[in-house]
């Protein structure tokens, strides 16, 4: 059981950094990037980080999220101090995990339901209006953005379930 | 009025905000 454990966790940390770590590349890196880019008129312009860089980084992103959350909810189903029904009830001393598997859901379907569908139609992956394009450009970057804001009190809940919260 | 989720400062500080909050909500004896 211990070793159970610990292989999920281990995947759970892999994946969720994976998963965060792309996340803060599309809010940090990408989106100013690529707005600096179509706003150089000299310059090489975005097309290429559309076509290469972005659809790749969304393929590790969307299914890091999915493994992130698959091994959490292992994990919360393994643990003898925890429990899933327990953690999305907000329950006993899977309280303080509970809110970060919710924050953590919430972000699972914003990748899901909300970036990657927009995503496609903003990347030309699926055919879109201009106008369309603009709409769905603008519901992927909000989704995003809640997910970096969301990830903040995430990983100050993660933590704070073994470790306890600063204040 | 601006969405505080167009800058990313606005982002940040909104994550920390909701973290404070939430944590002041859920701060309970383990």
């Amino acid at each position: 059981m211990e070793f159970i454990l610990g292989i999920e966790r281990w995947i759970h940390f892999l994946a969720g950094i994976t998963w965060i770590g792309l996340l803060y590349y599309f809010n940090f890196v990408q989106v100013p990037a690529m707005a600096k880019a179509a706003a150089d008129k000299d310059g090489p312009g975005p097309a290429a980080i559309g076509k290469y860089v972005a659809p790749l980084a969304l393929v590790w992103f969307r299914w890091a999220a999915l493994v992130t959350w698959l091994s959490g909810a292992a994990y919360l189903e393994s643990a003898p101090h925890l429990s899933l029904v327990d953690a999305f009830l907000l329950r006993g001393g899977s309280q303080i995990i509970g809110v970060g598997a919710w924050l953590g859901t919430i972000m699972l379907f914003n990748v899901w339901v909300l970036i990657w569908p927009n995503q496609k139609k903003v990347l030309g992956m699926v055919p879109a209006s201009d106008e369309e394009k603009n709409k769905a450009r603008r519901v992927a970057l909000l989704a995003s953005r809640s997910n970096t804001a969301m990830s903040i009190p995430l990983l100050l809940f993660m933590g704070a379930s073994a470790h306890g919260l600063p204040f | 009025m601006m969405n505080p989720l167009d800058s990313i400062w606005g982002t940040i500080i909104s994550g920390f905000v909701l973290a404070i909050v939430l944590a002041l909500i859920f701060k309970t004896p383990m």
